[in-house]
């Protein structure tokens, strides 16, 4: 069972109080307990279970201008008697940074809103086991699947976020995530794929055959690739990989990078970065939202906002400190975007295909090939050679590379966006990249 | 060394009873208790950004039957803790009958000290030397817009407990001091970025402006990408410098030689034992014993002593690198190479330190060799998919070779590859074998530990360079 409010309350209280007697001007502290249980399966046979229970604090101390912080997963008050005396020494012997505060009272959330993200459902290992045995089953129907392994989690989170200040609030979320990895092999090659779904409530989880069948057949469609030449040609990116471009874009207006100078997007606020018909939101308040919270890791309360705006960039992401340097005020994100999405384009996923005579369906990238400072991007791919709208053979062993700014005002958006994950995007059409194969 | 049972309501006897009680019937399994203590000081945009400490307890309880794993954690050492992870282990294990194997090799020999980093050195000092780090770049270069630069300590006390009592134990220091800086000239910005370290205290590595070296490194670097072209597009010639670019080695082959992938036949290289995979003068081992490395055990995470295990010799495959799970099921022994992030996971077969040895050629023979391709000094990382076989990695320095001479630099760029295959296109090696800085964290199954990697120059005859230039 995760620990209850109660039990989370008492310990942050107690750590504020400590650290105000030892001396601190101002403090925080976020107690946090997760509990999750895992069944793997491995060619439709049980491989692996693990439970785990853990428990965790961080604490921040202020002395004026002046703060540190640590972290434990030792609760017993002994551990932290010893760790917050360390805490506050530490901050009395750190240098004064004049950006240092707790949040502005004024921007801290006022309510708590029920956002449905805690499911109370408690699936037994059994229960799980007859989902995998379903899924594994689906999965390794076709002869070419030579292995499947596959996993199931249920994990229940509870936290509670206290400052100096009076803030207190915290409240309990859940997932439950399924995933399968399956091999395929052929006479000339052996691939890899993967297939996962998650979601905040038991019953909204996919279907477990579908799951594995999904999984089976991406993997299959990948046997016997081919390498293709060095060329400029368009790129459409897979759903689950144009999330990936979107989570860069959010790394480069985060207010850090903004402040410290290491981003392309830098001063870039109220200009055109992106091709008119582009819209990008961050909404922390969607129901069962993946990403859905109601506030910041600061306390800060998040509301939605139009990061994007037919194509010019609208706003930074903004926390306490990073804010204060630039003289602007947090938009509740520290730590980052909540559900990240772009908005619909105007054409279907199969006009999206049809639209060039050739085109690179990419879905899958490898290594970390993305440049913030510069813009600069270039990674390993797998995909598939579209003709006409159609698939004609897959293709590994190739590069795609380009700069972001080049590449976002050439963006083509499908109109298929699905909640997936918490960063999502539909189905996205580059044009102008680079492929280096031959 | 910690004593996990001082605080705790739970005896060292009353757990090995628990311990034993569980594992009795299993084919293996133990009891792995791990306290960590690790500090981070972080200075960046002229201030002292961060300065954080992290204590870390808990358990992780693991029992396994044939092949199966079941493992539970917690953060609380206790009776009642520690029966509930037996009882959910139990449960997960339900009828078993396999006989517990209770051999494990044993030796006195240690790679590293006894010693707390964090402790050796106050926080003054540390923020003295960050200081100095920031004020002797900026006044290097006018051109210098940002620096940032941090201590990484650590300090992880780990005992392991088998069934019917056997105890092992090891204290690992860790360190690292990471400088990067960012240059902007003509509207153009590039970073650069170097660090050192290993499982010795900060003053190896820092004392006597020992540091200036990593600064200047950095510094190094940021100006030659100032001044870089775009890189090319497509297959060509390819020469690595000694040291760090071995993240080759550890993408390319590494990971696929890695027990469990072969196992389980999901490697591109689980039918290749005995074969050559590699052209003749290639010799590939990984390394757990040498003295103070970052990738170096005195015991691994299982308890097993850590070894020098040959994985390909003059080009043909010699072994994979083992855990005891992996090493039972293939019918061999372990290389001491299971290992695990902490506490809170499982135990897998992992890399220590991954090292291709001399040849006899120089890299100026490599270079002279090559009408058109690319040297490449430096990198960011690397990725592989082990099943297909293909592996990247990021040059963040490197040149364009045109008739035999090292060229322009250009931008940073990614280098595609196979895995099987690629270490047929060896057709030089260096005489020049050297190790890396000591900074490479290693990813897999989500967690990370620490390694090392090291090679000679090498002459690749073809690979894909991931440039816009066509």
């Amino acid at each position: 069972m995760v620990k209850d409010q109660e039990f989370l309350k008492k310990k942050a209280s107690y750590c504020l109080g400590l650290a105000k007697k030892l001396g601190a001007t101002e403090s925080s502290v976020i107690v946090n307990n997760s509990v999750s249980e895992t069944v793997n399966f491995r060619n439709k046979k049980l491989d692996e279970s693990n439970r785990s229970d853990d428990l965790g604090i961080s604490i921040t101390t202020y002395i004026g201008k002046k703060k540190s912080s640590i972290s434990s997963s030792n609760l017993l008050d002994d551990n932290l008697n010893i760790l917050i005396e360390k805490c506050v020494e530490t901050t009395k012997n750190t240098p004064e940074d004049e950006f240092n505060s707790l949040p502005d009272k004024d921007l801290l959330a006022k309510e708590v809103k029920d956002l449905n993200l805690y499911d109370d459902t408690h699936i037994e290992n059994d229960q799980k086991i007859d989902y995998l045995k379903k899924l594994e089953s689906a999965a390794s129907n076709d002869i070419k699947i030579v292995n499947t392994e596959s996993s199931f989690t249920q994990n229940k989170s509870n936290f509670i976020l206290a400052n100096s200040g009076g803030f207190c609030a915290g409240y309990k979320t859940s997932s439950f995530t399924a995933s399968s990895v399956t091999v395929a092999k052929d006479e000339k090659s052996m691939e890899r794929d993967y297939e996962y779904s998650s979601k905040c409530f038991l019953k909204d989880l996919d279907d477990a055959g579908e799951l594995g069948k999904q999984a089976a057949d991406q993997t299959i469609r990948k046997l016997s690739p081919k390498k293709i030449g060095s060329e400029k040609i368009a790129i459409i990116f897979d759903k689950r990989i144009a999330k990936g471009i979107l989570s860069t874009f959010a790394s480069a207006i985060s207010s850090s990078a903004i402040s410290r100078g290491t981003s392309f997007l830098k001063d870039k606020v109220n200009q055109k970065i992106f091709s008119d018909t582009i819209n990008v939101l961050d909404r922390p308040d969607i129901l069962k939202g993946l990403g859905s919270r109601n506030f910041d890791s600061e306390g800060v309360k998040t509301d939605t906002l139009k990061l994007v705006d037919q194509g010019i960039l609208k706003h930074y992401l903004i926390d306490t400190y990073n804010g204060k340097k630039l003289n602007l005020k947090s938009n509740g994100r520290c730590g980052g975007t909540s559900n990240l999405y772009f908005e619909n384009g105007n054409i279907s996923f199969k006009d999206l295909l049809n639209s060039k005579s050739k085109s690179l369906y990419i879905t899958e990238t490898i290594g970390h090939g993305s440049n913030i400072v510069t813009g600069d991007y270039s990674v390993g791919a797998t995909g598939f050679l579209v003709e006409n709208g159609q698939f004609k053979y897959p293709i590994n062993e190739i590069t795609i590379a380009g700069n972001f700014k080049d590449m976002f005002k050439n963006i083509t958006l499908a109109n298929d966006l699905e909640f997936k994950y918490a960063t999502n995007s539909p189905t996205m059409m580059v044009e102008g990249m680079v492929v280096a194969g031959k | 060394m910690s004593n996990f049972f001082e605080k705790s309501d739970l005896s060292r006897s009353e757990a090995e009873n628990i311990i034993s009680d569980t594992l009795q019937k299993c084919d293996d399994g133990e009891l792995y208790l791990e306290n960590s203590k690790s500090e981070s000081i972080l200075l960046d945009d002229n201030k002292i950004k961060n300065s954080s400490y992290n204590s870390d307890l808990g358990f992780g309880f693991r029992a396994i039957s044939d092949e199966v794993v079941a493992y539970s954690h917690s953060n609380e050492i206790s009776k009642n803790s520690l029966k509930q992870s037996s009882e959910n282990l139990k449960l997960t294990l339900k009828s078993v009958k396999g006989t517990y194997n209770h051999e494990i090799p044993k030796s006195n020999k240690k790679y590293y000290e006894n010693i707390n980093p964090i402790e050796q050195k106050s926080l003054n000092e540390k923020i003295k030397i960050l200081n100095e780090v920031n004020n002797y770049l900026r006044s290097k270069d006018d051109n210098i817009k940002q620096v940032t630069a941090n201590f990484l300590g650590e300090q992880k006390s780990v005992e392991i407990i088998r069934s019917g009592g056997e105890t092992l134990t090891d204290v690992r220091p860790l360190i690292r001091f990471n400088v990067s800086v960012m240059l902007e000239k003509n509207g153009r910005k590039e970073t650069g970025v170097y660090g050192v370290g290993g499982r010795q205290s900060y003053d190896s590595y820092l004392k006597d402006d020992k540091w200036k070296s990593v600064c200047d490194e950095a510094l190094r670097i940021a100006s030659v990408n100032l001044e870089s072209k775009p890189a090319p597009a497509g297959e060509m010639k390819v020469v690595l410098g000694p040291g760090w670019p071995a993240i080759l080695i550890h993408e390319a082959v590494g990971h696929g030689l890695e027990g469990d992938f072969n196992r389980k036949k999901t490697s591109a290289f689980h039918n290749l034992m005995g074969q050559k995979v590699a052209s003749e003068g290639v010799t590939i081992v990984d390394d757990g014993t040498i003295d103070n490395r970052r990738g170096s055990l005195t015991i691994d995470d299982e308890g097993t002593p850590t070894e020098k295990t040959v994985l390909i010799e003059n080009g043909i495959l010699k072994n994979f690198m083992q855990d005891r799970l992996n090493a039972r099921l293939m019918k061999t022994k372990s290389t001491g190479s299971g290992r695990r992030e902490n506490y809170r996971h499982i135990v897998l077969p992992r890399m220590r330190n991954t090292m291709m040895l001399s040849g006899n050629q120089t890299q100026d023979e490599m270079i002279k060799a090559v009408d058109k391709g690319i040297f490449a000094v430096s990198f960011g990382g690397g990725q592989v998919d082990i099943t297909s076989g293909k592996f990247v990695f990021n040059c963040t320095e490197a040149y364009e070779i045109v008739n035999g001479k090292i060229g322009s630099p250009i931008k940073g760029a990614t280098l595609i590859g196979d895995g099987p295959s690629i270490l047929k296109e060896v057709s030089m090696v260096g005489n020049d074998m050297m190790m890396d800085p000591g900074i490479g964290t290693c990813g897999k199954a989500g967690q990370g530990v620490p390694v090392g990697v090291a090679q000679p120059s090498i002459l690749i005859n073809k690979m894909t360079v991931g440039g816009t230039k066509l």
